[in-house]
């Protein structure tokens, strides 16, 4: 009963100018699990997972070669509709970042900006979005307040909640609970378990336990290569490598 | 507890140990820094005082002749009584001008030059011709308008030539303040924006502009109020020493305060009378001025309470 490939990079590299990132990175991510991309700082996991959405592009002088294949589109090819694929593929950042507007400005966002004008339908998306995300009943008395009135852990919630607004396939997390406390993580943790359900998930994570306890999946990476990429379970117990297994047991990283 | 005393007490010890004659550091520097706090703070009370002294002076001199009517009224028999509405509202007018044409035009410059072509060569000799820009004498804007704007684009002395001239001016100002403003953006921002599918404009449109507008504006503002007193660049584009009303469209010439003041201290025929009322006109031109600068620095502490920092 193997999970169906939801996204499959063939030989990829990637360049910031002359240096070379990530080399000859295959990978099959699948669809409904939890992914989870661990590896000492600057191994490339991060840039790995922006190449999904192509949040890459926005780094002058940057260049990606191979393939990355989403149900069966190729996401580099110049004709792929770039905005329509970040609507398919969300992110979650390293650091909340809600925009300096009202929580419900921030929901709405994703929807008015795809053309929806809506009211009604607008609503019912941001309430929906805001329970799937466990935030509703903490924030509904205080849907015009400003955002950043939030917590750092509430913050990132809503910046899930609105990536749920638009229905995307993929979820990306680059290190989402890289800036929060215990409590707010687990909140974190017991949420991408429960998204799982409906969504794709790619975490990038610094935390070995994190990625113990939520993925279905993990890769190793290091200096932009890919070591070992398992069944969570069999990486962390049985790893084929000896470097993933000098990394688990913290002797470098 | 006891223990702990100890210890830090043998930290002390040896730290005193270790450094010889760290006590005399400690007392020179603490020296050099209160003659260092005592010369910047003289400094910031030079600065004061001229600020203050000016105040007072204009004040002291300008406020006899302040009245309801000579706010309201036009000037009468060759400028010794009546009042200088008409340069009120001509450098209101004027300074409207300068705002209507420099502020689209820096804005949409601005957004060029940080969200389309960062860091590209080009952009940096347009980055250093801008600032080069605001050092041109504003004599030479008004010379340059009048070449322009009067002769060759025939609009006469007017209030369209003197608010061009007058937003050229302001605009190398408007554009570097506007690109602080964008700059100052967060990248996660736009990055956030970029992720949900917005398209580079949207992300413009939407989040980068909305929370850039308060710098924006206070640059607009600081800039505009910088060039709504200046003499030089109305001198041949669009101020009048006398009109007997007020101007009825843009390509009418004006009355405006600076130019106001230049011509009864240099021309007419009862000295002491236009000398008061000049600084009558200071004391005006100063408040707007203030008053300008004013609202830029309220909508500055209101982004700041907006993002917290």
């Amino acid at each position: 009963m193997a999970p169906e490939v939801k996204i499959s990079a063939q030989n990829i590299d990637f360049f910031y100018g002359k240096t070379e990132a990530l080399k000859n990175i295959s990978i099959d991510i699948y669809e409904k699990q939890v992914t989870a991309f661990i590896g000492p700082s600057g191994c490339g996991k991060s840039t790995f997972i922006r190449l999904i959405n192509r949040m890459n592009d926005l780094i002058p002088g940057s260049r990606v070669e191979g393939q990355i294949m989403m149900d069966g589109i190729d996401i580099n090819h110049p004709k792929t509709d770039v905005v329509d694929l970040r609507r398919r593929v969300g992110m979650v950042f390293q650091k909340p970042n809600p925009f300096p507007k009202s929580i419900y400005e921030n929901m709405a966002y994703g929807l008015i900006i795809g053309g929806i004008r809506d009211k009604a339908f607008i609503e019912q998306r941001v309430v929906n979005s805001l329970k799937r995300a466990a935030l509703y009943d903490e924030v509904k008395d205080r849907l015009n307040d400003s955002a950043l009135m939030l917590s750092g852990g509430q913050q990132q919630r809503l910046c899930i909640a609105r990536c749920l607004v638009v229905e995307p396939e993929v979820i990306l997390f680059d290190e989402p609970c890289a800036s929060l406390d215990p409590i707010s993580t687990r909140k974190i943790e017991e949420l991408i378990l429960e998204l799982k359900k409906d969504y794709t998930i790619v975490i990038v994570t610094h935390n070995m336990q994190q990625a113990a306890r939520v993925s279905d999946y993990t890769a190793f990476m290091y200096l932009g290569e890919l070591i070992e990429y398992d069944r969570t379970e069999k990486i962390f117990t049985v790893p084929k490598e000896r470097m993933t297994e000098e990394y688990l047991s913290g002797k470098f990283g | 507890m006891n223990t702990q005393t100890g210890l830090t007490d043998n930290i002390a010890v040896t730290l005193q140990k270790n450094v010889p004659g760290r006590q005399k550091l400690i007392r020179t520097s603490d020296i050099t820094q209160a003659l260092g706090f005592i010369f910047l703070a003289l400094c910031i009370l030079v600065a004061l005082f001229f600020l203050g002294s000016i105040i007072y002076f204009i004040t002291s001199r300008g406020i006899a002749v302040i009245s309801w009517d000579f706010l309201t009224e036009v000037p009468r028999r060759a400028m010794t009584k009546g009042g200088v509405a008409p340069a009120i509202v001509g450098t209101f007018y004027l300074t409207m001008g300068a705002i209507a044409f420099a502020l689209p035009l820096g804005l949409a410059s601005a957004i060029y030059l940080c969200e389309y072509s960062p860091g590209s060569v080009v952009v940096n000799i347009i980055r250093l011709s801008i600032n080069n820009l605001a050092g041109v004498p504003s004599v030479v804007f008004g010379l340059f308008g009048f070449a322009i704007f009067v002769k060759i684009l025939g609009f006469g002395v007017s209030i369209l030539s003197g608010s061009l001239t007058l937003g050229i001016m302001a605009l190398p100002g408007i554009i570097s303040a506007s690109q602080e403003a964008i700059l100052a953006v967060p990248q996660s921002f736009r990055e956030a924006s970029l992720a949900l599918g917005a398209t580079h404009w949207q992300t413009i449109k939407k989040v980068v502009l909305p929370t850039a507008l308060p710098g924006i504006l206070t640059g607009v503002i600081l800039n505009v109020g910088r060039v709504a007193g200046e003499t030089a660049p109305i001198l041949f584009t669009a101020a009048t020493f006398y009109t007997r009303g007020y101007p009825d469209s843009i390509f009418s010439e004006v009355m405006a305060l600076p130019y106001h003041i230049y011509a009864l201290m240099t021309e007419g025929t009862h000295p002491e009378v236009q000398t008061q009322i000049a600084y009558g006109c200071s004391l005006i031109l100063l408040a707007l001025v203030l008053a300008i600068s004013a609202c830029a620095i309220i909508l500055r502490q209101r982004q700041r309470i907006r993002y917290g920092s």
